[in-house]
């Protein structure tokens, strides 16, 4: 059945949004510390685990996998709905300090990405 | 007929998102098809053609939402609003490889924590370079390089005035907003192509909208990796602009 697909789904986003909100509080923020990325790892861990003690049947499947191809037209009404006009009247100071922020961000994915790469050829040698 | 069809929009406000979405998307892969041979990816096209109609409809209505504040695209609000962006990111990732996360879990830790120093620092010093000097706007303001929500929540608690949060929300806008456009751009340029670049590249950057609309424009497999990294900076900046930074920028003025 489709629905259990869904059902699962937002069983995972629930649990993570009630983790991220549960070590929030225990840190001392009032704000979701990771919940997506916990209820994420809930649905990789169950997919995993499927096939060995019991089966996610195709149909199941199906309800995840749809939301999964929603997530473009989301993400393009995310855009649409985004306060771009108050972004670019900001000012100078929101202006300078947001790009420099993304550019220097982005020179530092290959610089972050070479001292994992290392890291993981080290394992590798280590597993041989 | 006019109130008709406007009462039909006002009750089926979801509905009609649809439509609107769906209507962007064909003549965005419409666009990438015809115009660029598809070289400039459809789904780039249609998120800054969001961007673009949000500026228009926020400069026509003076509201905060974009298209959503246009009462007969009130739906799209909620299409693409914070309930259905996770639901829609967490569902991307089924099928994702656990082995990849494992592997990068280490530096895409690091990623995150550098991610919110580097965007902090660079606030912060924008901040003086603009004649701030109090350590509570200056670090309110590089907050807000970290994400819109990190600034406002680093400027309440340190009683920062409205009009620096109100600009350190403008700077967390301004990153969301150019994650998302810039990324396909500079994806070839930073090795943005692979799982393990894809977790760092979400811990870098954070903003969980900019990340999500960044990777839908330039590989949708790569979602998985950068969103689950980039959720948790908000409130790994949460923890450390208010507390930690904030007391080192103290000492430094």
């Amino acid at each position: 059945m489709i629905v259990y697909g869904v059902a699962l789904l937002s069983g995972c986003l629930l649990l993570g949004t009630i983790a991220g909100k549960l070590v929030g509080e225990m840190i001392g923020i009032s704000a979701n510390v990771g919940g997506v990325g916990i209820a994420m790892l809930a649905l990789i861990l169950i997919h995993n685990a499927s096939g060995r003690t019991f089966e996610l049947s195709a149909e199941t499947s199906k309800g995840i996998t749809f939301w999964s191809a929603m997530y473009i037209p989301i993400v393009i009404a995310m855009a649409a709905k985004q306060n771009v006009f108050a972004a670019i009247n900001s000012g100078w100071v929101s202006v300078l300090a947001g790009v420099i922020a993304v550019l220097l961000s982005f020179a530092m994915v290959p610089v972050l990405s070479r001292i994992g790469k290392n890291r993981l050829s080290l394992e590798d040698n280590g597993d041989q | 007929m006019e109130s008709i069809v406007s009462d039909v929009f006002a009750k089926n406000s979801l509905i009609v998102a649809f439509v609107f979405v769906g209507v962007l998307t064909w003549l965005s892969y419409y666009a990438s098809d015809k115009l660029s041979n598809g070289r400039f990816h459809g789904s780039a096209i249609a998120i800054i053609l969001g961007l673009v109609l949000a500026y228009v409809a926020g400069a026509a209505t003076g509201g905060s939402k974009g298209v959503a504040d246009i009462s007969l695209l009130a739906g799209v609000g909620v299409l693409g609003g914070a309930m259905f962006r996770d639901f829609a990111i967490v569902a991307t990732a089924y099928g994702a490889d656990l082995r990849e996360i494992k592997r990068s879990g280490f530096v895409g830790v690091l990623s995150i924590i550098l991610g919110v120093v580097l965007s902090f620092a660079v606030g912060a010093i924008v901040a003086l370079a603009f004649g701030y000097t109090d350590s509570v706007s200056v670090s309110t303001i590089g907050a807000g390089a970290a994400t819109y929500i990190v600034g406002p929540v680093t400027g309440t608690a340190l009683n920062a005035s409205s009009e620096v949060i109100a600009l350190s929300v403008g700077a967390g806008l301004i990153k969301s907003v150019l994650v998302m456009v810039g990324t396909p751009f500079v994806a070839p340029l930073i090795g943005l192509n692979n799982p393990h670049s894809a977790m760092i590249y979400g811990g870098l950057m954070g903003t969980t909208s900019g990340v999500a609309g960044g990777l839908a424009a330039t590989d949708p497999r790569l979602v998985p990796y950068g969103a689950m990294t980039a959720t948790f900076y908000t409130g790994v900046g949460c923890l450390l602009a208010p507390s930690i930074l904030f007391l080192i920028v103290d000492a430094l003025l």
